[in-house]
Parts: C-alpha cells; structure tokens; sequence
C-alpha cells in the first residue's frame, strides 16, 4: 500500500516538532542529543517521501548523507556529553553556561 | 654584484620580520645573532658593492635596479627601483658600516634588557628604512624611508615606555620633525606639479629648463624654501631643532646610531640630492647656509654648560650638522658629505664609548658625578680623546679634521665671509666644550666606582671607529664626481694652508685655554663665573637659549587651550551620542546572551518559523 505524500510530510511535520520541544522542554543533554536524532530523522523522512512523489532518486542519497550525519553527530555528541560530565558533575545543560553575558 | 643590491635593503627588513613574529622566542643569543648578523650581512654586500664601483664603476656612475611598478595612476607609475651612484654608495657605506659596528656594541650594551629582540626588530627596520631613503630612485622613495626612519626614532626613543618622560620625548620628536615633514610634502606636490614628475634624475634634468622664467624662478624658490623646512626638522636645525635633545632618552646605541650618525644627516642628503633645485634658488641656499651657521654657533653655546653627558654630545651633533648645512649654502657639496662621514665615524665613537661611561657607572649620566675615570675606564678614556679630537678638528691627525677645514676653506674661497667666520668661531667653541667633557669625565678625583666592560662585542666597535676617527677616516675619499658640482676653490694651494693653519691652531688653542683653566683655576675667573649676571647667562644658555619655553608659551598651550575650549562644544556632543547608542545597545545584546542552550534554540526555531512565513505570505 502507498502512503499518500501529505500523510508522511505530516508525520514527519509531527516528528520534526516533538523532537523540537524535547529540545526546548528537557535540561538533560542526554535526552537532548536523542531529540536531535528525532528532528534529524523526521528530515530523513520528509527526503524519502519526497524523492518517491517526484520519482527521483536524490531523496534516497539524501537519506544516506543524514544516516551518516546522524552517525557521526552521536559520535561528537556522546564525547560532548562525557566531557560535561566531568567537568560539572552533571547533564544539566543549564550547567554549562559560562559564557552567558 | 651589483644585482645584489637589493640585498642591502632586504636583509635588514628580514632580520625585522623574523625578530617582530619571532616575539622573544628567539632568546638573548638568537635575537643578537639576527640582529646585528642581517646588518653584518647586508655590511658585506656593501663593501662588495663598494669594490665593485671603485673597480669597474658602472655606465654613466650609475647602476639602476629595477625591481617592479610600485603603482600606475594615469600616466604616473613610479617603477620600484633603486640607484646606485657615488652619494648613495657612500651613505651605505656609512649606514651598514657604522651601524654595523653599533648593532655589535648594542648586543652588549642592551643584554639584560626586557625589550632585547623588540630592540633589534626597531633597529634592523631603521636600517632598512634608512638604506631605502638614501637608495630609492624617486623622490616618492625618498620620502616613504624618510617617514620609516621617523618612525623607528620615536620607537626606540621611546623604548624604555614605562618611563612616561620617554613617552613624551618621543612624541615631542615625533611632532617636531612632523611639522618639517609636512613643509616637505608639499614641497614634493609643488615639483610634481611643476614637472610632473618625481624621479630624481628626471628632476634634475628638467629643473634648469622648467623652471627658467621668472614665475619658474619664484616656484623653485618656494619648493627649495619648503624641501629645507623638511631637512631642518629631521636634521635638528633652527627653528625645529628642539627634539634632539630631548631624544636622548632612549638607549644609547640608538643615540649614536640614529641621533647621531645617520637619521639625523638625512637632512643633509636631501639637499645634496636636490642640489639643482638649490642652486636654482641661490637666496634659498644661501638660507641653508646661514642657518647652519646659527645653529651651530647656538648648539656650541647651550654644549658648554650642559651637565649631561649625552645632552653635550646632542648639541654637539646639532652643530655638526650645522657645519654641513653651512657647508652646502656655500656650495661645497661634497665636503658636506664628506663632513657627514667622518661625522658619523667620530661621534658614533663618542656615543658609543658615553653609552660604556654611563653603564660603567651603573646609568648615571650627569657628568658632576663621574670624574677621574681615567683610570678604571681607559679604552673608553682612549676613545673620548680621540672622537673628542676629531669633534674638535685636532689638525692632521684626525678624520673631523680634514672635513671641518674643507668646509671653512670652501666657505672662505667661496667668498662666503659670514659663514667662515662663524664657522671659525663655532670651531673654537667645539673645542672648549670637548676639552671640558673630557676634563670633567676622566680628570679629577674619582667619584663613583665604575666597572669596566669586557667582550669582543664591546672593546671590538670602540677600536674600529677609533681607528676611524684618526686621520684614516680622513683619507677615505668619497666617490661623488659626476654626482655632486665641483665646489668653488677645489685645489686651493697656499691660501688652503693658511686656513689650515688658522683652524688648526684656533682648535688647539681652545684646547689649551680649557686645559689650562681648568688645571689653574685661575680665582679671578671663578669670581666672574658666580656673578649674577654670569649665572644668568649659564642658565640662558642651559636652556638652549628658551627655545623650549619660547615654544611651549607660543604653541603648545595656546593648543592645549583650544582643545579645552572645543572639548564641550555641540560637534563634541553630537558624536558623543553615537558611542553612548553603542553603549545601550551592547548592554541589550549582552542580555540575549543567556548562555542557556536551549534559550538560543528556541529563538532559533522561533527565527526559523518566521522567515518561512515571510516567504509564504511574500509568495
């Protein structure tokens, strides 16, 4: 069965905006760098569905290019994460904010 | 060899680059070893180069080096060249020679110093602005070198900045050559209107015929008035004669390198290379002349009664540099550059054997504390008595000799009475004060505990410019047929000898006189000495006859007046809004920078969303 263009760009519409408010809602860089993923695959997604409306197989390469981006962004991420663990003892992303002002 | 010429130029401004980004990294040995080994180098090629031209001199005693088109304005393109004739080579041979040897005396003097590699990083780049002055082909060259030097001086006067004293002799010197500068300036727009060109060999060719009317006669005078207005302020003459001595305050290599025997006789060079121009203009060169004369006659005065030891060698310079103005308003032109040569060897001496003095006797400059070190300073005693000599024109058996009794028999041949005769007494004059420094130095009961130096870097320079200083600097004749006019009384036979003996013999008597008194010390003398109207002619002179105070009531309070006057008024106010705009906004600014992460992701998201709809509303 296929699904129709709208419905996909609508469910990836919904993706992109959960992992927004993950983003904007949880202090926990943990669940942030998840969220990220989350926005990041609703992009994915909306490719996907695009390059088979238009018949074209950009959308596909697109995909791959942000599995890879998805890959190497968790990678630098969780090194990120590591490093702010031990210098502040904690995931609150409100921790690190020393270069306020 | 002579397409090495530009090597002259280039090592120096290298050893600028590597000691400038080096930044101290280089450590005392490595900044030395740039230091004075780029200069040592491009000393080298020089003397090469000098080899070369007294060999096989090149076609027409000349050698051009095109090096590219420095810029094309309409049909105005200055090429980047440098000339090679027997001015510049001569000027080269004392900028890289004797700035050779003071680089290698400065290794030893500076060591210790916080600033040592930002010292030689100044010193290498006034080496290389210097040779650009004296070898650039255009007057534009000319004058981008004259402004390098400018430059480097109120750097290294001001090298010692934590002293807020030095901060302001520099900008004094600064300021002061500034307002000559800017009389030269347009001085160089006038001869480019005039003959569209500033090419120096072209404005020598051109000047005669272009300027052979009586509007032509009038222009050249102007342009002359205003290329002298330049020279008297880097050269320290009257009227803007009042930074040299100030510009003691830096160290005292630079003294004797910059203040004493290079920067300071661009002046000289400058109109030794416009010589046309001048001779276009005989009221204006006779000017040159007779403010020599005055200036000389002044500095020997105000030399007399200093009591810092590198303020006498300052006015000293001052009023050698007053002889060879003198000696160019009468037209001696090359006794002039001659002048400059030994000048350069016998008073970098000077300096460099004060600068041993001074740092023997742990930085004390004041010359009624020193006395008697004669004995504990004898190389820098042997030094003093003969640039001494030399500086008072000691006849035959020193190099200032030779050059001091040209000019005086130029002047006389000439027929330039006035000027010989101030000439003459200045030379009576040179000789009371040298004698005096020497007496109160190095005579006397010992008042201080000096250490002498030691090293190949500081015994090394003093021996070769002591050598120098004697009657083998004398014989070194400078290649400038075809370059400068034969002066009027070249050959002068039986009447040169009676001038020879007549300086000769005023120098030896002032001498004897100031020996004498000092020795005796006659009482009826010393009486005259504490009168009050005596005391008051010291202070005078002291004062370097109030010009400072003269100048300082006449311009620089008025100017300080003004801008207290103008610093509330309403352009004052209306600009002042913009930094205070400036100040609220950036406090706004500051705000938005929460360091909260998620604070800026949602201005982004909520930045995003707009522009999407402002480009679907748009559409």
């Amino acid at each position: 069965m296929i699904v129709p263009f709208e419905q996909v760009l609508f469910v990836s519409g919904v993706l992109f905006v959960l992992g927004l408010m993950g983003i904007l809602i949880r202090r926990n860089i943990l669940f942030v760098l998840m969220s990220i993923e989350v926005m990041m695959n609703s992009a994915a997604l909306a490719f996907v569905a695009a390059g088979n409306r238009w018949g074209q197989p950009d959308g596909q390469i697109m995909f791959i290019l942000i599995l890879t981006l998805a890959a190497s962004e968790a990678s630098v991420g969780l090194a990120l994460v590591l490093q702010i663990f031990r210098r502040f003892k904690t995931l609150d992303t409100d921790a690190a904010s020393e270069m306020k002002g | 060899m002579y397409d090495l010429l530009f090597l002259v130029f280039a090592l120096p401004l290298a050893g600028f680059l590597i000691l400038a980004f080096g930044r101290g990294r280089l450590g005392e040995n490595g900044a030395a070893a740039v230091g004075v080994g780029s200069v040592g180098g491009a000393a080298l090629v020089t003397a090469g180069l000098v080899a070369q031209f007294l060999g096989h001199p090149p076609d027409g005693g000349a050698y051009t080096q095109v090096l590219w088109d420095w810029m094309k304005v309409g049909g105005f393109t200055p090429h980047f060249a440098l000339r090679l004739d027997g001015l510049s080579l001569t000027m080269l041979g004392v900028i890289t020679g004797v700035g050779f040897m003071i680089h290698l005396f400065a290794s030893w003097y500076m060591r210790g110093d916080d600033g040592y590699s930002r010292f030689f990083s100044y010193m290498n780049l006034f080496v290389a602005s210097m040779v650009f002055l004296v070898l650039g082909d255009n007057l534009l060259f000319l004058y981008f070198g004259w402004e390098g030097v400018g430059l480097c001086s109120f750097l290294l006067i001001g090298f010692w900045y934590k002293d807020a004293a030095n901060g302001s002799a520099a900008r004094k010197a600064f300021i002061v050559t500034r307002v000559g500068d800017t009389f030269m300036a347009i001085g160089l727009f006038w001869l480019f209107r005039s003959l569209g060109t500033l090419d120096i060999q072209q404005v020598l060719q051109l000047a005669p015929q272009a300027f052979d009317s009586e509007s032509g006669r009038q222009a050249v005078r102007g342009i002359a008035l205003l290329l002298l207005g330049g020279a008297v302020g880097k050269s320290a003459q009257l009227p803007l004669q009042t930074w040299l001595p100030d510009a003691m305050a830096g160290p005292t290599p630079v003294s004797a390198l910059i203040h004493a025997a290079t920067m300071v006789t661009a002046g000289v060079y400058l109109i030794a290379r416009t010589h046309v121009l001048f001779e276009l203009a005989p009221d204006v060169q006779h000017l040159v002349g007779v403010v020599g004369a005055v200036t000389l006659l002044l500095a020997g005065f105000t030399a007399l009664v200093q009591t810092d030891i590198k303020r006498v060698l300052a006015y000293s310079t001052m009023s050698q540099i007053g002889y060879m103005f003198l000696a160019l308003g009468a037209g001696a032109w090359s006794a002039a550059i001659f002048h400059l040569m030994t000048h350069a060897f016998f008073k970098a001496l000077l300096f460099l054997s004060a600068g041993a003095v001074i740092l023997a006797c742990h930085h004390e400059q004041d010359i009624r504390k020193m006395g008697g070190l004669r004995k504990t300073l004898p190389l820098a005693f042997w030094c003093f008595v003969v640039g001494g000599g030399a500086l008072a024109a000691v006849p035959y058996i020193t190099a200032g000799f030779y050059s001091k009794d040209e000019i005086l028999w130029q002047a006389y041949a000439g027929g330039h009475m006035d000027l010989f005769l101030a000439g003459l007494f200045g030379a009576l004059l040179t000789s009371i004060y040298t004698t005096r420094l020497i007496l109160v130095v190095f005579f006397g009961e010992e008042k201080t505990h000096a250490h002498a130096g030691h090293g190949v870097s500081y015994w090394l320079p003093l021996a070769v410019l002591l050598v120098l200083s004697t009657f083998v600097g004398g014989l070194i004749h400078p290649p400038l047929e075809g370059v400068l006019p034969a002066a009027p009384g070249e050959g002068g036979g039986a009447a040169q000898l009676g001038i020879e003996a007549l300086s000769g013999s005023v120098a030896i008597g002032g001498i004897l006189v100031t020996a004498l008194v000092y020795f005796t010390r006659p009482r009826a003398l010393l009486a005259l000495a504490q009168a009050p109207a005596a005391q008051a002619v010291r202070r005078f002179w002291f004062s370097a006859f109030g010009f400072d105070w003269l100048y300082d009531r006449l311009l620089v309070r008025p100017f300080f007046w003004l801008v207290r006057v103008c610093s509330g008024d309403l352009f004052d106010q209306a600009i002042g809004t913009i930094p205070e705009l400036l100040r609220h906004a950036n406090v706004l600014s500051t705000r938005t920078q929460t360091g909260r992460m998620r604070w800026y992701a949602a201005s982004f998201a909520a930045g995003a969303v707009l522009i999407v709809a402002a480009v679907m509303f748009r559409g």
